[in-house]
């Protein structure tokens, strides 16, 4: 489905993204992880149309889409949840969501479909009116999420769920990625936490220094001597 | 009559301030250098009335199209830079269209352009005449902010001003949208000129030099970015003050800095943005639930 050949970008003259190829599937959920400043968030967002790629191609359903703008990716089906809880602060909750709906012309739709947020998530429909940046951490992260949903990609791009929540939250949010993707999205998932995120990855792909380490199932990721010592501490 | 002169003059920047508040507020990007837009349009309906023979009413609409046109093409120019650069280079379009107005012989060059007042139904206009046709504009530029604000347009602009990226990922064009927020914003303060120079009959290169964007853009700030009414208060307080002091009006920049100093300290949003002191007592006083507008 999605596609990433010897993609090597560059911020400024420093190259931070070193000749990586990854693949995504359709139906897979798949993660990337490595540590901070491995080059993670940047190769998502190269994939969503934020970063540009100097050098390699990138594939989605067979298009060549490497020097597509953000949008046109979003046109296309992917659909892109920031780190770090991107919401639209000064919007509120509603707005948010409609924010999100942007793309869809039918005003039944984009209704319809912020109705399937408010059932998915209770908490959002009780806070409708109410200023984004108001709400805590968990529920930011949330909004961020069913935001992305509501143009019903096909494959969602999501930057490091996990950062900055409650033990709590960062649990429910990875059943959900789960369950979303057991609904038939195919997932792309950049996280740190190894430990989380591969209990629910179908594969993985280990990024140190811009480079691909190791690849596999997350099942012989888990096992694997490197991704054990540094990142899951033993 | 004194007051309807001030009055005019202030409803001159009235329109300035709102027309910076759809590029500074509205779509958040900050620009510094609006005073060369507003020349660009005195300068464009003078030469059309005065050197071209066109009519003042006919040479209005041409200075909105041409300065919205110019407005949007170096919008379109600094979409690489961001933030401060943004800034900057806008500071640096002001210098250089100041430039350009001082230097060409078409503009006067350094003797600046004397235009003759024009007239309505063959009666010259008076300044109650202009007072009535900035007050016009002021309404319809309020109005075309509130339809803008209940907007995509306007809900797409917000987006941009609280997260490019995150925007940009759920479709939105960000240079589309960017460039129209400069387009229409530049426009407006093209016809505030158009206007500027026939109701002056005179202008010159330094009416629209960099310290009046500075001017234009603390109107905006203390009166409360973002809104409609901040703009607005901004620009009369402004503008009053140095009509009621004297003496301030000498220093009037220090006055300026000082007072965008202590907003930024004390109240970020403005006298009347949304969540200033004023706002929320106000509401409080008449139980008025938080009314939520699109940008805050």
């Amino acid at each position: 489905m999605l596609k990433l050949q010897d993609a090597e970008i560059f911020y400024g003259q420093m190259e931070v993204i070193k000749k990586v190829s990854l693949e995504v599937k359709q139906g897979e959920l798949v993660s990337v992880i490595g540590a901070n400043g491995a080059g993670k968030s940047t190769l998502i967002k190269a994939m969503m149309g934020l970063v540009k790629i100097k050098h390699g191609k990138l594939f989605y359903e067979g298009e060549d889409i490497t020097d597509y703008p953000a949008w046109k990716r979003a046109e296309l089906g992917i659909g892109y949840v920031p780190e770090g809880r991107r919401i639209f602060g000064d919007l509120s909750v509603e707005e948010n969501l409609k924010m999100g709906a942007y793309k869809i012309k039918d005003k039944a739709q984009i209704k319809r479909n912020l109705e399937k947020a408010y059932d998915m998530f209770p908490k959002l429909s009780e806070r409708r009116n109410q200023l984004a940046r108001t709400m805590s951490g968990g529920e930011q992260q949330i909004l961020a999420i069913s935001r992305a949903l509501i143009l019903e990609p096909r494959l969602l791009l999501i930057d490091e769920v996990s950062m900055g929540l409650m033990p709590i939250m960062v649990n429910y949010c990875f059943s959900l990625i789960k369950e979303l993707n057991q609904q038939g999205i195919t997932v792309l998932v950049v996280e740190q936490n190894a430990n989380k995120v591969l209990k629910i990855a179908d594969r993985g792909y280990l990024i140190e220094t811009g480079q691909i380490m190791v690849e596999g199932t997350a099942e012989s990721l888990r096992q694997n001597d490197v991704v054990l010592k540094a990142y899951l501490g033993e | 009559m004194y007051a309807i002169v001030v009055a005019t003059n202030i409803g001159i920047f009235v329109l300035l301030a709102l027309s910076l508040n759809i590029i500074a507020g509205y779509a958040g990007q900050s620009s510094i250098g609006h005073a060369a837009f507003f020349g660009i349009g005195a300068y464009t309906s003078a030469v059309l009335t005065s050197t071209l023979g066109v009519n003042f009413w006919l040479s209005l609409p041409i200075a909105f199209v041409v300065t919205g046109l110019i407005g949007a093409l170096l919008g379109l120019a600094s979409m690489r830079v961001k933030e401060d650069f943004l800034a900057i280079t806008t500071i640096g379009i002001n210098f250089v269209v100041v430039a350009i107005f001082q230097y060409a012989p078409i503009f006067g060059a350094s003797l600046g352009m004397s235009v003759s007042k024009p007239s309505l139904f063959g009666v010259k206009m008076d300044n109650l005449m202009f007072l009535i046709l900035v007050g016009a504009l002021i309404a319809a530029m309020v109005i075309f902010m509130r339809i803008i604000e209940k907007s995509w347009f306007g809900l797409a602009l917000a987006s941009i001003r609280n997260d490019e990226a995150a925007a940009s990922s759920l479709g939105v064009n960000i240079v589309k949208f960017k460039v129209l927020a400069f387009a229409v914003g530049t426009a407006v303060a093209g016809l505030a000129g158009g206007v500027y120079a026939h109701y002056m009959t005179f202008i010159y290169s330094s009416d629209f030099a960099f310290l009046v964007s500075i001017s234009i853009l603390s109107m905006v700030v203390i009166g409360g970015i973002g809104t409609i009414r901040g703009p607005i208060v901004g620009a009369i307080i402004l503008g009053i003050a140095p009509e009621l002091f004297r003496f301030i009006s000498d220093y009037r920049m220090i006055v300026y800095g000082g007072l965008l100093v202590l907003m930024m300290l004390f109240q970020p949003q403005g006298i009347v943005g949304n969540g200033s002191f004023l706002v929320n007592k106000f509401e409080a006083l008449f139980g008025k639930g938080r009314k939520k507008s699109v940008v805050s």
